[in-house]
């Protein structure tokens, strides 16, 4: 019977990667990536449909079947251009992407077997190009005379900012740290998006004529305004940078740490190499991380790195309804972090000193679904409990950054704080200015804010070119 | 890199820098603070700005080198420089004519008192100012406030210069026969939590200037969180200055130690590293 049918697709090429033993000791990326052969058997697998419906998942619809069929025919360089002609950040994008609900879940392969690991080779592309050293730079347009400024230099920004150079604009990036990069640097761990991606990235940007000013915080050192009277366009790209707390008592106790800043001492300011860089690590024996996102999963795999003896993740809905990428899921339950559901704290306690010794929590169980469409949660009547730990990670989202709002006449702002911009152009209430990304949706993806910092630089070179320089 | 101008010895372990830095010096109003970065993988710290000179393109940082991060910094000569200088951060002190004001200045707090004292005064402001430290040498800026103030009343801990005791003892003798319309308190947390503690009673209006640990001051680690009126505050953003009437010293100040018993630590490796070379 079986040999009438055809031959089974072969599945998905596995990436390898650090065993979990091994990887939850250091701050090394987990998965190690393809090589050329695995590159060019993964990619063999894409059906090159005519009508690709990967491509309509991808917030900057990158010609997939086309970097895909480059790698099958291993021409690598092809493949590297046809990425970057619509995405400036591959090598980001490859890791940090949730290609299982953007371009993979519509792979045709998908439907009856596992669809081509899209993610894995965009990936492979983009480190294969910066192994080979001297990038080759995307051509730019003759200069514009134009000026822009773009304000942060997370994803957003520099999506901006490379694609406005490349049409001949002089760009000058700020930046409030005092290093580039927004969340890429501060929050997203080096196991997860090694920092030295993110500065070659940057590199490449300077190399086309961006500049980057450092220590600049906008709203505080120049206005919107003062930027205005010096460029032709303001592209605003802040971030959703003011950690949510859960407002419940004991949560300013010594030993509670957002996420942001537990990420921040981390990642950027390198606690982890600690006392050779300045800034301690937070130690620990037991910590308690609430949420069930990515940048709870990301806490909580450094909580362990940092030498942690137990890491729980309190979450208060089910695993059905965390929001975090199922292969980051995977990656923290592998490593040991321990997942309570349904569990929801109420209350930090503290010892004499004013340090945490617990977390109280309330047991949860799931009623009709909610304005989310996800099944509410309600507490279990009597199921108090207490955890012990010495550390508490509140990782419950961000609110947009308040400094350029707070000190922008007239620029029209939601009720979160986000500043009010159009989802295709950017344009906000202010001429002549536009904003994309988290600081105008509030926290999503670092692909989605590339997709709006993409679409607001056509807006913005339209909007320079249909008048006269500032600059004489 | 922003210059080291100068760089002096004001008192026991206390500097005086003067930092290029022509944009911050411009736009800088008395109370907002800066962040600094000695060199690469230091530590970030937030330091208030005591004065800013917008012609000469500097401002001038009082610092205690108490830390690593601080001890490397007063460390650097006139020629190097500070990596990275970002502000001017959190708001201004709030001025206006309030009529009487006193000034209480603790340590390297007075430091930070001084500006204001200066912008109280030139708002119009009847100013005393109180300053103290545990002796004679570490009373700083005597000569400078001296030129702002209407009055000026010294107090240390042993009594090696002008009254003996605490800056709260002058105050409780100054308001038990004066009328103040503002106080304003600067310097160690148990000095601002004792200051407040005088002027409750009268109900004097009192301003405290936070400076609690934070990252990057702009709001997106929320380490520098402190109960204000039962409410949580970001001292960077919502502060750094602060009704101290509202203010929950003890967490203050249990949060201040967060991480003392790490520093202590680091603080023996790298005396041990030293000792070693």
């Amino acid at each position: 019977m079986t040999e009438n049918r055809k031959a089974p697709r072969p599945g998905r090429t596995p990436m390898r990667e650090q065993p979990a033993a091994e990887r939850k000791k250091n701050f090394t990326e987990v998965p190690y990536g393809y090589n050329l052969e695995e590159a060019v058997a993964e990619a063999s697998r894409c059906l090159q449909c005519k009508k690709p419906l990967c491509v309509t998942g991808c917030p900057v619809e990158v010609d997939i079947p086309g970097f895909v069929g480059a790698i099958a025919a291993r021409d690598l360089r092809k493949a590297v251009e046809i990425l970057k002609g619509t995405n400036t950040l591959p090598a980001v994008c490859g890791r940090v992407c949730p290609q299982e609900e953007q371009c993979e879940i519509r792979c045709v392969l998908g439907k009856k077997g596992t669809p081509v690991a899209i993610g894995n080779l965009e990936r492979f592309a983009a480190d294969w190009e910066r192994e080979q050293g001297e990038a080759r730079m995307p051509e730019v347009a003759a200069p514009t005379g134009r000026r822009i400024a773009v304000v942060g230099s997370g994803p957003a920004g520099l999506t901006c900012a490379g694609e406005l150079a490349r049409r001949g604009h002089e760009v000058a990036i700020f930046e409030a740290l005092h290093e580039p990069g927004g969340v890429l640097v501060y929050g997203i761990p080096e196991f997860r998006l090694p920092k030295k991606i993110v500065r070659v990235e940057i590199d490449n940007l300077k190399k086309m004529g961006v500049t980057v000013e450092v220590n600049s915080v906008v709203g505080k050192l120049d206005t919107i305004d003062e930027l205005l009277a010096e460029y032709d366009a303001v592209f605003v790209g802040t971030g959703a940078g003011l950690p949510k707390f859960k407002d419940i008592p004991g949560e300013n106790l010594v030993g509670v740490y957002s996420a942001n800043e537990y990420l921040t001492r981390a990642n950027l300011m390198r606690s982890y190499q600690w006392p050779e860089s300045g800034t301690p690590p937070v130690k620990s024996k037991t910590v308690v991380v609430i949420g069930g996102g990515n940048v709870a999963m990301d806490s909580a795999r450094t909580a362990l790195r940092l030498g942690a003896q137990r890491v729980i993740l309190a979450y208060r809905r089910s695993g059905d309804e965390m929001p975090a990428r199922k292969a980051e899921i995977h990656h923290a339950q592998e490593e040991g972090i321990e997942f309570m559901m349904l569990t929801d704290p109420i209350e930090v306690l503290g010892d004499e000193r004013g340090r945490v010794r617990a977390v109280r929590c309330l047991r949860m169980e799931l009623a009709e679904p909610d304005a989310s469409g996800r099944r509410k949660p309600v507490p279990v009547k009597g199921s108090e409990f207490e955890i012990e730990c010495d550390t508490v990670i509140p990782a419950l989202g961000n609110n947009p950054n308040p400094l350029v709002p707070r000190t922008t006449e007239g620029l029209k702002v939601g009720k979160w704080g986000n500043i009010e911009a159009d989802s295709v152009t950017g344009q906000t209430s202010r001429e002549g200015v536009f904003a994309g990304g988290d600081v105008v949706t509030g926290a999503a993806t670092v692909i989605e804010a590339m997709g709006a910092g993409r679409r607001a630089s056509r807006a913005i070179h339209d909007y320079v070119m249909a008048r006269p320089p500032k600059r004489k | 890199m922003f210059e080291i101008v100068s760089n002096e010895l004001i008192g026991p372990q206390i500097y005086r820098l003067r930092v290029r830095a022509a944009k911050i010096a411009r736009k800088r109003r008395p109370g907002q603070f800066v962040i600094v970065r000695a060199a690469e993988n230091a530590e970030r710290v937030p330091l208030t700005i005591a004065d800013s000179d917008p012609e000469a393109g500097t401002i001038s940082l009082v610092i205690q080198a108490v830390g690593q991060a601080t001890k490397q910094l007063v460390a650097l000569r006139p020629g190097e420089g500070i990596r990275d200088v970002a502000g001017p951060l959190g708001h201004p002190t709030h001025i206006e004519k309030f009529g009487r004001v006193v000034v209480v200045g603790g340590g390297i707090g007075t430091a930070v008192a001084m500006p204001i004292a200066q912008a109280l005064k030139a708002a119009g402001n009847e100013v005393v100012a109180i300053i103290g430290g545990r002796s004679r040498e570490f009373v700083i800026l005597e000569y400078e406030l001296r030129q702002i103030a209407d009055r000026l009343i010294i107090c240390t801990d042993d009594g090696s210069y002008g009254r003996k005791g605490f800056v709260t003892d002058a105050l409780t003798e100054l308001l038990a026969s004066e009328q103040f319309d503002l106080a304003v308190a600067i310097g160690p947390v148990p000095m601002m939590e004792a200051v407040c503690n005088v002027t409750r009673p009268p109900a004097i209006p009192t301003v405290v200037s936070l400076n609690p640990l934070m990252i990057d001051g702009t709001g997106m680690c929320g380490g520098c969180r402190v109960t204000v009126g039962g409410q949580t505050k970001f001292a960077c953003v919502d502060g750094p200055e602060f009704d101290g009437h509202q203010v929950d010293f003890v967490g203050l100040r249990s949060r201040l130690g967060a991480f003392r018993d790490q520093e202590q630590e680091a603080h023996k490796q790298l005396d041990e590293k030293c000792r070693l070379k």
